[in-house]
């Protein structure tokens, strides 16, 4: 296929799933008729037909819940909520229902369905429509969280979720969604639980996710010229989390940044760092630092002030580069 | 039905003994009282039908036909139970007998059971769902986006609203306005009735209809059942809110005396046939308990099973 947008890789990810199994289905709002508010389902309803793209009222309770409820009968559904903040509309039925199925049941039934749900911010659209939000369902046990960074794995990590047995929460970048890259033709699927050296280096381990990711790669050629080199790792799926690619790195380079978008307290940076403190402090000299958003909602007008971005990283980088104990 | 009703009557009444004892973990709400709208709208359905059923949902997991001995183990919390004692009271599922799960989320399973209807209705195999919830259900927002999408899309689902008057602690005259809940389904445009929920047989007539209608494939339709509850929102609960004579009157309605009365006076049934069937269902109930008290606890090894499914 050569160079893909990562939005077509999405639609590419889907069509290919359900043309291999009749019980895929995409459910949301505006999934349908205008092919998705960021285009993402676009072609399907032509291609597939009502039954199996289903627009819907905005409901996202009764939308959730009704996937979650046809996939414990054995449908594989796929839900789009059109921004991560409107999830907050179904917290009920993804935390207390579907992520809870399974186990409260006894294991009676498996409850195999996505959620591929747009986070962050970049596009001036205000603080309840540019969240990154995937701490709170990496919390929940029971959830599986995904956030592909790149076309060829946003196309592989959206096939397994789909082939998965348990409700995954696919978290796209809206500011991603242009960006091109390229993906193979034919069939490839990417294990979720497995992360990926995005670029190799020896002075500092940077574990990035979605935006961030391309950030730390310009942050990398930058640093280079300091002749700092930093290897930056994708988790892509954040819960499982690939704990082995993050400390067999950390204990090469002896130094960790961790980036998110999401604002930096209480998010997934904390989690990465405790595991490393937890599983390797033997191995660090210095300071894990973290970069993520500041703790405020996100500004409409302030945006560029407030994301986070490759000067942080570097300014990270460069403070335990500089650290030395006692 | 009647053998139905006295089953459920009896399991309850049991079950609240044995909770006041200490043994059963948790808490449990039972719906003695309302015995006729389980029954009567479950012996409406197929075997291969499915209910969700509420936090006060024992009666409904027995009419739909729950095996006795792993609903109790259940309750008990033990590894029998039908949900490896993971569920207790609150969550029970078996989907072997088309129980897709109680929840203790009021309201929290009314799009679950939509979802279990358009999977029906995706494969077209033919079978509905009834979905049970309470008054204090229907002004949760679940209640409305569900009837709305179902409705829009006509899906196999039984709406069954259980109005026993109060939501937890609290008098319906203090969170609904109009008279009849079963008015809501105009709004939703699919029809909407109300019947006497302690006449057994009115029950039944009205979700036979609703069935017929769901499985013809013509939607859903929404069923208010008027009903009582005798005790308290859960087991032990004192009902200090309530007033002291509704709780002395409340069970001049009981379902089951009135359909006694009924067989009795049609010459359906005599005393001997009554007696009969006390004796079967206590006998069914007994094994049940011994086979609880019996079964093991869940070992600390068992902690971690089934969070999620991984490829063996």
């Amino acid at each position: 296929m050569g160079e893909v947008r990562y939005i077509r890789a999405i639609t590419e990810a889907l069509r290919e799933e359900m043309s291999r199994d009749e019980r895929v289905f995409v459910i949301g709002e505006d999934v349908g008729l205008s092919g998705g508010a960021f285009s993402a389902t676009r072609g399907l309803l032509e291609e597939f037909g009502e039954r199996r793209v289903r627009d819907t009222p905005i409901s996202e309770s009764a939308i959730v819940g009704l996937a979650a409820g046809a996939a414990a009968a054995g449908l594989r559904p796929v839900v789009e909520i059109m921004f991560m903040d409107f999830m907050t509309l179904c917290m009920d039925q993804v935390v207390n229902q579907m992520a809870k199925m399974r186990y409260m049941f006894g294991g009676q039934s498996k409850v195999p369905m996505v959620i591929r749900t747009p986070c962050g911010a970049g596009l001036n659209a205000g603080p309840q429509h540019s969240q990154c939000l995937e701490a709170l369902f990496a919390h929940i046990p029971g959830l599986k969280v995904v956030m592909p960074s790149t076309p060829y794995d946003v196309k592989g990590l959206l096939k397994s979720s789909i082939r998965d047995d348990n409700p995954v929460i696919f978290v796209e970048n809206k500011a991603l969604h242009a960006i091109s890259g390229e993906v193979p033709e034919g069939e490839y699927t990417i294990p979720l639980g497995k992360g990926e050296i995005k670029r190799k280096g020896k002075d500092v381990t940077v574990v990035a996710t979605s935006r961030m990711v391309h950030q730390s790669l310009v942050a990398a050629e930058r640093l280079e010229e300091e002749g700092i080199h930093i290897e930056v790792i994708d988790p892509r799926t954040i819960n499982p989390l690939d704990r082995g690619i993050i400390l067999t790195s950390v204990e090469k380079t002896s130094r960790l940044v961790i980036a998110h978008e999401a604002v930096k307290a209480f998010g997934i940076g904390a989690e990465i760092s405790a595991m490393v403190c937890e599983e390797a402090i033997d191995s660090l000299d210095g300071p894990i630092i973290r970069v993520g958003a500041p703790f405020t909602p996100i500004p409409f007008s302030l945006e560029s002030t407030y994301l986070p971005g490759v000067h942080d990283i570097i300014d990270a980088v460069h403070r335990v580069m500089e650290y030395s104990w006692g | 039905m009647f053998t139905a009703m006295m089953k459920i009557r009896r399991a309850e009444e049991r079950l609240m003994e044995i909770f006041a004892t200490g043994v059963i973990p948790g808490f449990i709400h039972v719906g003695i009282g309302q015995e006729a709208v389980a029954v009567g709208v479950c012996s409406a359905l197929r075997k291969d039908d499915c209910i969700a059923n509420t936090h006060r949902g024992h009666g409904q997991a027995i009419a739909k036909g729950i095996d006795l001995k792993g609903f109790m183990a259940e309750i008990y919390g033990k590894r029998n139970g039908v949900c490896k004692g993971r569920s207790g009271s609150m969550h029970i599922a078996d989907k072997a007998s088309g129980i897709l799960g109680s929840n203790g989320i009021v309201g929290g399973g009314i799009p679950l059971a939509m979802g279990n209807a358009f999977a029906s209705h995706y494969v077209n195999d033919g079978r509905v769902t009834v979905c049970f919830f309470g008054d204090g259900a229907s002004n949760e927002g679940t209640f409305h986006e569900s009837l709305n999408l179902a409705s829009l899309w006509n899906l196999p689902i039984i709406f069954c609203c259980e109005n026993n008057e109060w939501a937890q602690f609290t008098p319906i005259e203090k969170y609904i306005k109009i008279g009849n809940i079963s008015n809501r389904a105009a709004a939703y445009g699919m029809p909407g009735i109300s019947v006497d929920g302690d006449d057994v047989l009115a029950v039944h007539d009205a979700a036979k209809r609703a069935v017929t209608r769901a499985r013809k494939g013509k939607g859903p339709t929404l069923i208010e059942c008027k009903t009582h509850r005798w005790f308290g929102h859960f087991a032990g609960d004192k009902q200090k809110y309530r007033p002291p004579e509704e709780i002395e009157t409340v069970r001049k309605y009981d379902p089951i005396l009135r359909f006694q009365t009924r067989l009795v006076e049609g010459n359906i049934l005599g005393q001997r046939d009554i007696d009969e069937i006390e004796q079967r269902i206590r006998r069914e109930i007994d094994e049940a308990v011994t086979f609880a008290e019996e079964s093991p606890s869940p070992g600390p090894d068992e902690l971690f099973d089934d969070v999620s499914r991984e490829e063996k």
